[in-house]
């Protein structure tokens, strides 16, 4: 058959591009107003509830690897698939920096395998310039944002505690689970040296929120996808349930290749090219809402040229790719001798952490601008691959009833006996901070690349500034100060300078955001404080892309709050034939 | 069949691949090809098809083999409490995995090779012709990195992977997982740390916090709150 485009006859009020936590959500509000909805997935349909989708609660030797990542990165039986390589989807750099790009493909998004960490931003997180002159603020404030937080609570699901903390503002929790038994030494030694440590705020459901959802039933596998639908996933959360009650298309493996625009420059609709037969595809529709990630929808927006937007729909103001930036990380283990010979009983607890610490000091004392929260991590999980490895240098923390320790290395019965008395000793944290959105580090289209759906690909610049590397080196002194405190065996070396204190590489922490950006000036941003592009009235970005900063918390809470605001916009704006 | 229920079968991807030359008039919705989804186990078609071509190739020759039988039998032998690495099936895993991540197969092909040289070197035999004392002797040689000596680098370093092949082969097996003693994986109810471990421990649970965690019993309550976010049901 020769070479077509197809065009679709019917025209949709709208269409979704990507459905992770923007486009769910907006797929979710838009269908209940009433709106004949498409949403277009690059990747597969994915439900974790179908046994041939399933990898919760399966044991390590029912993957020949035993988990290994040498496929996914996080391991066979981790829900997210795609990863920072992507057969046929490269991305390209600039000599001497770095981005990693990680995508998951299929319906639902990253949301799948991600922690559940579900923090609200709080008042400052919305006025960083105004409080260390740095950046830009937002256009709009918590305030804005608040009743918006306050639904996606009561609709999603969050365990958590009432702190009273001014920028850690509380929600509608549901009751957290207990911490667990290293979680309870990480705490006492944090006491001492005045660290917060609080119960973690996770989108899993303790409790019942409908009679739509299960359980949470403690298998700490909320990466894997939850079968009961207990942990919240964009597809089984928003988009099946929009596709069940409302007028809901689905079109998966449908790779965007850009917005179609007609002589005023509106947006008419999207061209798509279909993974299945490599051929290009169009839908026609009212309103475009990209929810693509941050990156991936910068990427459509700068192939969407045409004669009214030659630099690119959205991109008058050439922000479009601009201030790209993702959390900062570092991480740090430790032994702990007194853990040797645990009891065993079931720790697996939810999935990731039952405590963690936000940010609990003032910038203004410190040498960098801006905060950090700490994960902890430990206890006696699952093995998987890597299990019971490194008994070459860690074998010696072992020591006998006299106090000698046990030889490294080694092999036989002794080895055998050690590995047992190890388990579940280590405990690590997790350092996961505030960056400062640069102009210099941006995505734009690689001109010379393309891939294999014949889409021009992203090329990424993007260095550290000093404020990430001295914010990195203050996180290993605090890791050190509570590891030491609980009288930890440090592993490896501290990271110095050379090793940029142990940050991690750009796009490594999976929080990219702020390549659209929101702003009241459209020479300076991409959207308005509706999340409307300046120049295309009928053009909306609901993923990270609108972030002005992206604080120190993970960044899905707020993705949900801001879609569901710009997504009741968009009702109100079609409803009034504005758009 | 209205369109309605067409896109529903489209997407149940029972039927695969749906696509047939339509004109340009015909809805592009009927047209756009549907993935035929995941098989078994969680895997995408792409990921079933490496396994499986994976599975289907040979790394290790047979002499290979016999060495590392004995080899992971000594790392991790059967004892009062259980089973074998052999018992474990861990060649098998060792196998997979050398062609999983190709970097092993010249660090595991060359280190089992070293063997043999060393062995020639001091008793004029190969390896597997050695008496079990003196296969130890070499083993003991290269098994304990903070004694070795300088000139068995090499074998130490293969040991050292080896070793780690073997024993997370090992414990990621059902035996391991029963010799270890891992309980979980499997849904529970999380009522926090057993009372004798807290003690043992010398920590407790916050009182203040006490009326907040999660009560097991209330787990089937569909949970509502005030206006200010507290719990009322």
């Amino acid at each position: 058959m020769s070479f077509q485009i197809k065009e679709s006859a019917q025209e949709y009020d709208v269409i979704i591009v990507g459905s992770g936590a923007g486009g769910g959500m907006a797929s979710k509000i838009l269908s209940e107003a009433g709106f004949s909805i498409a949403v277009v997935e690059a990747g597969g349909d994915f439900d974790p509830a179908k046994e041939e989708h399933r990898t919760q609660l399966r044991f390590p030797w029912e993957s020949p690897r035993r988990g290994a990542g040498t496929i996914r990165p996080f391991g066979d039986f981790d829900a997210a698939i795609g990863g920072w390589d992507i057969e046929g989807e490269p991305y390209t750099r600039n000599t001497g920096t770095r981005f990693d790009w990680f995508r998951s493909r299929m319906l639902g998004g990253r949301t799948n395998h991600w922690g559940r960490i579900s923090l609200r931003f709080g008042p400052n997180d919305f006025k960083r310039s105004s409080i260390d002159g740095l950046g830009d603020d937002w256009p709009i404030g918590y305030d804005d944002l608040k009743p918006y937080y306050d639904k996606v609570d009561k609709l999603i699901g969050v365990f958590g505690t009432k702190e009273g903390i001014y920028n850690e503002p509380d929600g509608f929790f549901l009751p957290p689970p207990k911490p667990r038994l290293h979680e309870l030494l990480i705490k006492k030694s944090a006491d001492k040296v005045n660290i917060p440590v609080i119960p973690s705020r996770l989108s899993v459901l303790t409790r019942p929120i409908n009679n739509e959802r299960g359980v949470c039933f403690f298998c700490n596998q909320c990466n894997r996808a939850c079968q009961a639908y207990a942990d919240f996933s964009s597809g089984t959360c928003l988009v099946k349930p929009a596709m069940k009650k409302g007028k809901v298309d689905l079109f998966t493996n449908s790779m965007v290749r850009k917005v179609t625009t007609n002589d005023r420059g509106d947006a008419t609709g999207v061209s798509f090219v279909s993974k299945m037969d490599l051929k290009e595809y169009k839908l026609k529709s009212r309103v475009v809402v990209l929810g693509a990630s941050a990156c991936e929808s910068a990427r459509i927006m700068l192939n969407s040229k045409s004669k009214t937007h030659p630099d690119g729909l959205g991109n008058q103001s050439g922000m479009v790719g601009r201030y790209l930036h993702d959390s900062t990380g570092a991480d740090r283990m430790a032994v702990i001798p007194d853990l040797v010979d645990r009891d065993r009983y079931n720790e697996d607890g939810t999935g990731g952490m039952h405590v963690y610490t936000p940010w609990w000091l003032d910038n203004k004392k410190l040498d960098f601008a801006r905060g950090y929260h700490i994960e902890f991590w430990g206890g006696m999980g699952m093995p998987s691959y890597g299990f019971g490895t490194g008994m070459d240098t860690l074998r010696s923390h072992i020591k006998d009833e006299f106090g000698s320790p046990s030889p490294n290395g080694g092999y036989g019965t002794g080895l055998k006996k050690d590995i047992k008395r190890f388990y579940g000793t280590t405990v690590g944290m997790s350092g996961r901070g505030e960056s400062v959105p640069q102009y210099d580090n941006y995505c734009e289209i690689d001109q010379t690349t393309v891939d294999k759906y014949g889409i021009p690909v992203l090329k990424f610049n993007y260095n550290w500034t000093d404020q990430e590397l001295k914010q990195a080196k203050h996180m290993h002194e605090t890791f050190e100060e509570i590891l030491l405190g609980m009288g930890g065996k440090l592993l490896g070396a501290k990271p110095g300078k050379e090793s940029q204190y142990g940050l991690h590489a750009p796009g490594r922490i999976i929080h990219e955001v702020g390549t659209t950006r929101m702003g009241n000036d459209p020479a300076s941003s991409v959207l308005n404080s509706n999340c409307q592009a300046h120049d295309c009235k009928n053009l909306f970005v609901v993923d990270g892309g609108p972030f002005v900063s992206q604080a120190d918390k993970n960044p899905t809470w707020t993705i949900l709050a801001l879609a569901w605001r710009t997504s009741d916009y968009i009702v109100d704006q079609l409803k009034k034939k504005n758009i | 069949m209205n369109r309605r229920e067409n896109l529903k079968l489209l997407f149940t991807g029972a039927s695969g691949f749906l696509l047939a030359g339509c004109s340009v008039e015909e809805s592009a919705v009927e047209e756009v090809p549907v993935n035929a989804g995941f098989s078994t186990s969680g895997r995408s078609p792409e990921e079933i098809a490496i396994d499986k071509k994976l599975l289907s190739e040979t790394f290790f020759t047979e002499k290979e083999v016999e060495k590392l039988n004995y080899l992971v039998e000594v790392i991790i032998p059967a004892d009062e409490d259980s089973g074998s690495a052999l018992d474990a099936g861990v060649p098998d895993f060792i196998e997979f995995m050398v062609k999983d991540i190709p970097a092993y197969q010249t660090r595991m092909r060359g280190g089992l090779s070293w063997l043999d040289n060393h062995a020639l070197d001091r008793f004029d035999k190969i390896f597997m012709e050695l008496s079990g004392n003196e296969r130890i002797s070499i083993i003991d040689e290269i098994a304990y990195p903070d004694k070795a000596t300088p000139e068995v680098i090499n074998g130490v370093k293969f040991f050292n992977l080896l070793r780690d092949l073997t024993t997370t082969g090992y414990f990621t097996s059902k035996i391991g997982f029963d010799d270890l003693g891992y309980v979980g994986n499997r849904p529970n109810v999380w009522d926090g740390v057993p009372e004798h471990v807290l003690e043992k421990y010398k920590v407790s649970y916050d009182p203040k916090l006490a009326d907040l965690y999660l009560k097991p019993d209330q787990r089937g309550v569909v949970a509502q709150w005030d206006n200010d976010g507290n719990l009322i049901g």
